[in-house]
């Protein structure tokens, strides 16, 4: 069965800023895995832009996949249109070769965001498959939990490109880096209890030697 | 970024600032007139070409128009 994956980032830049970085987001510092990038197509048709790119990644696989996959190196193509009037960005991602060992395709729609103005909002839809006989769903299993941890890799490089890019922009917590800022103040919370818990064991001991 | 053809990356290179200076200053605000850069890209394309075929790459299958169309993926149905 094919794993299907979605999300709903925002961006705290504008349309027309996230429109420009997209075709500077590589490199950056979490993009190291992507080594080309060429233009191979690109025309405007009634006013939107079609472009086709063609990137080489870098591909880690886990050992037991080896015996399907020998090449250490993966050609994606990025299909997109920008539609300017609209302001609609759609980007549409493969992977070519190896498709039947495991296919990854991603769709990401980038709109004005209609509750934060002047900011972006990205929708994110990810398909995961396979067409190896017996290990198909330990394939899309794999290739789910990469796509999952890759995407947070994948917006935290787009945002430091923009930071980049605009570095005058007045940059308000997004609704991502929210979460991600609460989830780390919850970590760091736990491990300070689990350091009380753990520094006040001994102390309670040598008050009650008895009991220890 | 680096081309995928090494001969291609000063030309790529050329052709990317041209092209990131039309989408800002001409395509996002309404002039979709794309001659500025149509000489740099295709010297480009023709390096790029030549070294995709290097590479054994199946162009055909790069050029395959999927985006827009009914060949992309669906989302499953939500229930």
């Amino acid at each position: 069965m094919p794993k299907f994956f979605s999300d709903t980032i925002i961006f705290n830049y504008n349309w027309d800023q996230v429109a420009q970085g997209f075709w500077k987001r590589y490199p950056n510092p979490n993009s190291k895995h992507v080594l080309t990038e060429d233009t191979v197509h690109r025309e405007v048709k009634s006013g939107k832009l079609f472009t086709k790119r063609l990137l080489s990644k870098t591909n880690s696989i886990p050992k037991w996949a080896e015996r399907f996959v020998t090449t250490k190196q993966v050609n994606i193509v990025e299909e997109s249109i920008v539609d300017p009037k609209r302001k609609l960005l759609v980007t549409y991602t493969r992977n070519l070769g190896y498709a039947k060992v495991m296919s990854i395709t991603e769709k990401v729609v980038y709109i004005e965001s209609e509750e934060h103005p002047g900011k972006t909002v990205a929708i994110r839809s990810a398909w995961i498959d396979s067409q190896v006989r017996g290990f198909s769903r330990a394939i899309c299993a794999f290739g789910y939990e990469r796509f999952k941890k890759n995407c947070m890799k994948m917006v935290g490089g787009f945002n430091h490109v923009l930071s980049t890019l605009y570095p005058h922009h007045n940059i308000l917590p997004s609704t991502h880096s929210t979460i991600t800022a609460a989830a780390k103040l919850k970590d760091a919370a736990k491990n300070a209890s689990e350091l009380a818990k753990s520094k006040a064991a001994p102390i309670y001991a040598s008050l009650h030697p008895n009991q220890s | 970024m680096n081309s995928i053809g090494e001969a291609c990356n000063d030309l790529k290179k050329e052709y990317d600032a041209c092209f990131n200076l039309w989408f800002s200053e001409h395509f996002l605000k309404g002039r979709h007139n794309d001659s500025m850069c149509a000489p740099l890209f295709k010297v480009y394309q023709q390096c790029v070409k030549k070294a995709m075929k290097d590479h054994k790459i199946d162009i055909q299958e790069v050029k395959k128009d999927i985006l827009g169309t009914d060949k992309e993926k669906k989302h499953p149905p939500t229930s």
